[in-house]
C-alpha cells in the first residue's frame, strides 16, 4: 500500500458516504478530489470494486473530465478564461503574462508547489472579462497588475 | 429603524470585490454605532456598476455604485445608509434606464430578493405558481405550458411543452426532471445569475415539471466552475425542504418531489442532453444515439425532462399568470422574453431581460453603449461557441429564432459577445476549431478527427499555405462536421468558422469578392 492512511481514510470516507446513489462516480470522485486534492491512482481499484465497475471504467471516467486531476496541484490553483468573451478583451496577452510570470505552461505546476496554471473555457463572468478564478475565487477585469498581486499573495504566505 | 443595505452575492459582483465591500460596510456601521441589516442579495445585471450597493428608503431602493473598499467611510459620511448624496449615487435603482427598459418575467426577482430566503421568495410572489399547478392535472399545467409558446432556451429552441407531453404520455414506474445547468456557452452567464440570485424559481419551476408529468425525482447537473450557485442552491433546497415545497408531501397535497444536484466535472460536451444523462448515470459524457429520446427513455433509461436552467425558471411565471400572459410578449412563432447576456467588447455588459424582437443593434448600442474600447465594433458571436459570427450589415436582425435561423446564425442561449476591430477572424476560426477537438466527446468521426484537421487546415490557411485549396477544403470539411457528426458540438462547429469565412474573407487572406471561392 502506498497511500498514506490519512489518504486512504479520506477516500474510503468518501466512498462509503456516497456509494449508494444512483450514478455515484462522479460524486465520489468529487468527493476524493475535495479532500485529497487529487484523485490517487492507487485508489482506482477500490472505487472500481465498491461500485461494482471495472477498473478501466473508473479510470476512463476520471480521464474523460478536465476537473479530475490524478496528480496533487500546487497548494493554489489558477485558471484562465480562454473563451471568447474574454479573448475579445485581452485574455491571450494575460495568459501569456501569466505564464511567464509563473515560469510554467497550462497543466504545469510551479517548482514552489505554489501555483499549478490551468485553463478554463468559460466561468461565466464574461460581463466582466477578462476573467481568472483562484483556488474557489473569480476576479474580473484582471490586468496584468491584478494577476501580478493575486500570485504575490499565494506565494506570500509561505515565504 | 436600522438601514437596510444590499450587496450582491453574485460571482460577478464577487469577482468585482463585493464580498470585501460587504465587510467594510458592516466593520464601519459597528464602528460608527450605525444599525443596519445586510442583505446579500442577487445581482441586477448591470456589471459596470458593480460592487453595486442599495439602500432602502421610503421613496424605494437607492443605488450607489461601483463601491470599492475605499470608498465605504465615504459613504457613510454623507449618510448613504439613509440615501445621502455621494458622487457614487445613481439614483433609484428601479428608475436606472438600463432596468426600466426592460421585460423582466423570468427574472422578475433577480437581485430584489436575499436568494436563499424563502419569505423573500413568498413576498414577491413565488410559489404562486405551484399553488396554482396542485389544483391542476398533469396535462392541464402541460396545456398550459404548451400555450405560453415557451422553447428551450438551452439553444435548440425545441417547444417545451411537447416534450413534456411526450413525458406525460410515456408509462412508466419512474419519471425524472433533469435540470442543464451546464452552462458552458462563452458568453453566457443568465443560468448562474438565475441560480445564485432567485434560486427558488428554478426549484419551484423543477417541481412544477414533476407534478406535471408525474415525475418524483430531480436532478440539477451543475457545472463545477460555479462553486457559487451551489451554495445558494443547496441552502434554497435545504429551505424548500423544510416547510415542505418539496418531499414526500408538497405542501399537504400528498404529491411528492425530491432534488439533488449534482456537480458536472468540466466537459463542454456535457451540455448537450444525452452525454448529460450519461455522466448523471456516473459515466463518460459520451454521446447517446436518438432515438430513443430522453423523454422516452432518459436517465436510468426511464422517461425524462431535461431543460435548460432559464426553460425551467420560466415555468413559475407561465402557471401563475396563464401561458396567454407569456405568449402576448414576442415576435413570430418566438414567444416571451428571452435574457439576453451582453459579454466581450462592450462598455455595459449586463443582463437585459427583452420580449423577442429587439434588435442586435438595439442591444450593442442602446444598452451595451459600444465597445468598451472605443473602435468600432467589427463582429458579435451570438449564442456561445458554436454559434455563427454576425458583421455590423446583420445588426439589425431582430432576436428571433426563424430570423437568425434565416442567416444561417443561431440565438442559442441568448449570449452576445462583441469584438472589435482588432480581432482576426480566421484566428477566431482556429479556435472554434481548436476548441472543438479539445471539448470532443470522440464518439463520431467528423468531430472527432474533423476538429484536429480543422484546426491544421486553418493553420495553413494563416500561414498563406496553397491557401485557395485549403479553403476548399475547410468547405468540405465543414460540411462533414456539419452533416455527418452526431450531435451538435461537431455539427455546429462550422458556424463560426463559416460565418467567419463568408463575413471576413479578408482574414482569411482573401478579397472580399473572392468570398463564394
Amino acid at each position: 500500500m502506498t497511500l498514506q492512511d490519512r489518504t486512504r481514510t479520506l477516500i474510503d470516507q468518501a466512498i462509503s458516504s456516497h456509494k449508494d446513489k444512483p450514478g455515484a462516480l462522479l460524486p465520489v470522485l468529487h468527493s476524493i478530489q475535495d479532500s485529497v486534492g487529487h484523485i490517487p491512482p492507487e485508489s482506482v481499484a477500490d472505487i472500481a470494486e465498491a461500485l461494482n465497475l471495472s477498473r478501466a471504467e473508473v479510470h476512463g471516467v476520471i480521464t474523460f473530465y478536465h476537473h479530475f486531476r490524478q496528480t496533487p496541484p500546487g497548494r493554489h490553483t489558477l485558471q484562465i478564461c480562454q473563451a471568447e468573451s474574454c479573448q475579445a478583451m485581452g485574455s491571450e496577452a494575460l495568459t501569456a503574462h501569466a505564464k511567464s510570470l509563473l515560469g510554467v505552461d497550462f497543466h504545469q505546476t510551479t517548482g514552489d508547489q505554489a501555483i499549478s496554471l490551468e485553463p478554463v473555457y468559460c466561468l461565466g463572468n464574461c460581463a466582466c472579462s477578462p476573467a481568472v478564478m483562484l483556488d474557489d475565487d473569480v476576479y474580473g477585469r484582471v490586468s496584468n497588475d491584478k494577476l501580478e498581486s493575486l500570485i504575490a499573495d499565494c506565494r506570500k504566505e509561505i515565504a | 429603524m436600522s438601514a437596510r443595505i444590499f450587496v450582491p452575492r453574485d460571482s460577478s459582483a464577487l469577482s468585482l470585490g463585493a464580498g470585501q465591500v460587504a465587510a467594510v460596510i458592516s466593520a464601519e456601521a459597528a464602528r460608527r454605532g450605525v444599525a443596519i441589516e445586510l442583505v446579500r442579495n442577487g445581482s441586477r445585471g448591470l456589471f459596470w456598476l458593480e460592487p453595486l450597493v442599495e439602500v432602502q428608503t421610503a421613496a424605494g431602493r437607492i443605488a450607489y455604485g461601483p463601491v470599492q473598499p475605499e470608498d465605504v467611510p465615504g459613504l457613510f459620511d454623507a449618510g448613504f445608509h439613509t440615501g445621502g448624496d455621494h458622487k457614487l449615487k445613481l439614483g433609484l435603482t428601479e428608475e436606472m434606464p438600463y432596468l426600466k427598459r426592460q421585460e423582466r418575467l423570468t427574472f422578475a426577482r433577480v437581485g430584489i430578493t436575499d436568494p436563499v430566503s424563502l419569505d423573500d421568495y413568498l413576498a414577491y410572489d413565488g410559489y404562486r405558481g405551484l399553488q396554482r399547478a396542485l389544483g391542476l392535472s398533469g396535462a392541464d399545467i402541460v396545456k398550459e405550458v404548451t400555450d405560453s409558446g415557451l422553447r428551450g432556451r438551452g439553444g435548440a429552441a425545441f417547444p417545451t411543452g411537447i416534450k413534456w407531453n411526450t413525458v406525460l404520455n410515456a408509462p412508466a414506474d419512474q419519471k425524472y426532471v433533469v435540470c442543464n445547468a451546464d452552462e458552458g456557452d462563452s458568453g453566457t452567464y443568465s443560468d448562474r445569475m438565475i441560480m445564485e440570485g432567485d434560486p427558488f424559481v428554478l426549484i419551484e419551476g423543477m417541481t412544477i415539471a414533476g407534478l406535471a408529468v408525474g415525475a418524483t425525482r430531480g436532478y440539477i447537473y451543475l457545472r463545477s466552475e460555479y462553486p457559487h450557485a451551489l451554495a445558494v442552491l443547496n441552502g434554497a433546497i435545504d429551505a424548500a425542504v423544510q416547510r415542505n415545497y418539496l418531499g414526500d408531501d408538497i405542501l399537504g397535497s400528498g404529491r411528492t418531489f425530491h432534488l439533488e444536484v449534482r456537480r458536472a466535472a468540466g466537459a463542454y460536451v456535457c451540455g448537450e442532453e444525452t452525454s448529460l444523462l450519461e455522466s448523471l448515470e456516473g459515466k463518460r459524457g459520451i454521446v447517446r444515439f436518438k432515438p430513443p429520446l430522453p423523454a422516452i427513455e432518459g436517465l436510468f433509461g426511464k422517461p425524462t425532462i431535461i431543460n435548460n436552467v432559464i426553460s425551467l425558471a420560466s415555468v413559475p411565471i407561465i402557471l401563475d399568470k396563464g401561458g396567454a400572459y407569456y405568449r402576448d410578449y414576442g415576435m413570430g412563432r418566438s414567444r416571451g422574453t428571452l435574457p439576453i447576456q451582453l459579454a466581450g467588447n462592450l462598455k455595459y455588459c449586463g443582463l437585459v431581460e427583452k420580449a423577442f424582437g429587439v434588435t442586435l443593434r438595439e442591444l450593442l448600442y442602446d444598452y451595451g453603449g459600444g465597445s468598451a474600447s472605443g473602435r468600432p465594433i467589427r463582429a458579435v458571436q451570438v449564442g456561445g461557441p458554436l454559434g455563427a459570427y454576425l458583421p455590423e450589415s446583420q445588426f439589425d436582425t431582430p432576436l428571433d429564432y426563424e430570423a437568425f435561423a434565416a442567416l444561417w446564425a443561431v440565438l442559442g442561449h441568448g449570449g452576445i459577445v462583441a469584438f472589435d476591430d482588432t480581432v482576426d477572424m480566421a484566428k477566431m476560426a482556429r479556435y472554434a476549431m481548436e476548441f472543438c477537438a479539445i471539448e470532443s466527446c470522440g464518439k463520431c468521426t467528423p468531430c472527432r478527427i474533423g476538429s484536429t484537421r480543422g484546426v491544421e487546415v486553418m493553420d495553413k490557411i494563416i500561414n498563406d499555405q496553397e491557401r485557395a485549396a485549403n479553403i476548399a477544403l475547410l468547405r468540405d470539411l465543414s460540411d462533414t462536421m456539419l452533416n455527418g457528426s452526431l450531435c451538435a458540438l461537431g455539427g455546429m462547429t462550422p458556424y463560426p468558422v463559416l460565418s467567419a469565412l463568408n463575413h471576413f474573407p479578408e482574414d482569411f487572406g482573401l478579397q472580399k469578392t473572392e468570398q463564394a471561392a
